[in-house]
């Protein structure tokens, strides 16, 4: 009974949405509503494919997004692994208030924390008139609608979901494998480096992915934030769907970002498994 | 070097938090300008029917579909920690996960996909609002509440369950007396998050959603698009306090 609610459930709302997506990825865009034909039913051939390779203007901004997610991915590792570790170097009974301290900025909805940025690091904003005030510039350094404030944006989004399962990872090890390594003479650094990074790689490699993957299909905070030329694949989609209404050129679209990301999704799956 | 980078992380993370926090009391009409202090951006929120119908029905939304994601995603973590090996396990699994990782903006294509076919096949739904909203932000948070009571069931095990149903309860009786209040943190922490994650989504709002339903944070993306405002400042404000309140009482109920 419980297997076969579930089994609906996921039918319904998960497997036939993406077949659908696969479907129209072949339809043919039309007038009227929804947009489009169905591939059986129409005589013209679907172009959405042939469109999608034949300019450099949708493989390029894929390829923009994947180094986007991957230097994200990378930042929120890189930073929330020493995060990680000094919460759970604190005293025990501060750590749960460290984390929550970490946590609470993101109880604010990102839009906002989005727009704090933009009120940051804007041309008049809080951080370039600081830098002229001080005479470190002498006239405003563009950081919004270009890659500073774009980085800045991903890394105040993602910075969690790299955060936690790293935290939850590092909390569960073995703190006697350390003072073992400790008491046979090894250095903090070298105990770090032979047992806890070893111990917790699969944990951070977990953990680029769970940041990585989302964001290569990230549409709000390039939007808010980025620079207008340089297309990403989130925003390609979102484009075609919502400006030009090509739904069967948007659900392609989809198709090819998800073919780029199945490799990095069945990766996650196994490390998570484990 | 851990502490520095923790302290560091922190300041990132506060920085633009409280300095929202901070020109929610600015007069200027310049949003992180200081123009001497004044409550009028609280007041000005107070009297702005839009924000306040986008708010309610926001968070009408955040609780339906929390709380369905709570429904199914229990079922689909039971079925994953507790019915071993069936065929098609491993399809259910990854089903199950894939609105973890599935890019937003495909979510949201492949729903609107769903509910314009439903419509067109059943007459149902009769065209998008507050019940594609929910149902969408309900497959997404169903996806975090099941890997939560996965992990707590696996945890668990069966002995106490076993000892119940060993001691003479029905096996109704077990799931009422033992394993439902047991797993009620989890589900509670379920509910929070996929509550959360429905407050703080744009994307599948605006795939699935129509003209007569602007949730909060699609209402609030589109006035950022123009610039931030002090407006928002005071609701950011608002939405931290009450945010480090909840989260105070629950570290403080945990001892």
């Amino acid at each position: 009974m419980i297997r076969a609610g579930a089994v609906a459930w996921l039918a319904l709302l998960v497997a036939a949405p993406l077949l659908l997506v696969l479907v129209i990825a072949f339809a043919v865009p039309d007038e009227g509503l929804p947009p489009f034909r169905l591939p059986w039913a129409s005589e013209a051939p679907n172009e959405s494919w042939a469109l999608l390779t034949a300019d450099a203007f949708f493989l390029s901004a894929l390829a923009r997004s994947v180094l986007l997610a991957a230097v994200t991915a990378l930042l929120c590792v890189g930073l929330s692994y020493p995060m990680a570790l000094g919460i759970l170097r604190a005293q025990p009974r501060l750590r749960a208030w460290l984390l929550g301290l970490c946590v609470l900025p993101f109880a604010i909805g990102f839009v906002l924390r989005m727009g704090a940025w933009i009120g940051l690091l804007r041309d008049s904003g809080l951080v370039n008139r600081l830098l002229i005030e001080l005479g470190l510039a002498s006239e405003a350094w563009q950081m919004l609608y270009a890659w500073p404030a774009l980085l800045a944006g991903m890394l105040h989004s993602y910075l969690p979901f790299a955060l936690l399962p790293l935290y939850a990872a590092l909390a569960a090890r073995d703190p006697a494998l350390e003072e073992a390594a400790a008491d046979l003479g090894a250095s903090p650094f070298t105990a770090f480096c032979t047992v806890t990074l070893p111990a917790s790689a699969a944990a951070a490699g977990a953990a680029f992915l769970l940041v990585f993957i989302p964001a290569v299909g990230e549409f709000v905070v390039p939007e808010l934030l980025g620079p207008p030329e340089a297309l990403l694949a989130g925003r390609a989609i979102w484009q075609e769907f919502f400006q030009s209404r090509d739904w069967p050129l948007a659900a392609a679209a989809s198709v090819a970002l998800l073919g780029v990301l199945l490799a990095p999704i069945i990766l996650w799956q196994r490390l998570e498994r484990r | 070097m851990t502490r520095a980078l923790l302290a560091l992380g922190l300041v990132f993370l506060w920085a633009p938090v409280a300095l929202m926090a901070a020109f929610a009391f600015s007069d200027a009409r310049q949003p992180f300008v200081w123009g001497g202090f004044s409550w009028r951006w609280f007041a000005a929120l107070a009297g702005n029917p839009r924000m306040l119908e986008a708010a309610m029905l926001s968070l009408g939304i955040a609780a339906g579909a929390a709380t369905l994601a709570v429904l199914a995603g229990g079922a689909l973590g039971w079925v994953l920690a507790r019915h071993g090996a069936f065929r098609g396990r491993t399809l259910f699994g990854a089903l199950a996960a894939a609105p973890l990782v599935l890019p937003e903006v495909v979510t949201g294509l492949s729903l609107l996909l769903l509910f314009v076919a439903l419509e067109r096949a059943t007459g149902w739904p009769d065209g998008r609002g507050v019940l594609t909203i929910l149902l969408a932000h309900a497959s997404l948070g169903a996806a975090y509440v099941a890997i939560i009571v996965q992990a707590r069931l696996s945890g668990l095990g069966r002995l106490l369950e076993d000892a119940a149903a060993d001691l003479g309860a029905t096996p109704a009786a077990v799931f009422r007396t033992v394993t439902l209040p047991l797993l009620l943190p989890s589900l509670a922490a379920g509910w929070g998050l996929a509550f959360m994650l429905s407050l703080d989504d744009v994307v599948l709002a605006s795939f699935t959603g129509g003209p007569g339903a602007t949730t909060l944070p699609v209402l609030l993306f589109s006035q950022m698009r123009v610039g931030p405002t002090p407006e928002a400042n005071a609701l950011a404000l608002i939405l931290l306090l009450i945010s480090a309140l909840v989260g105070a009482v629950a570290l403080l109920l945990r001892r």
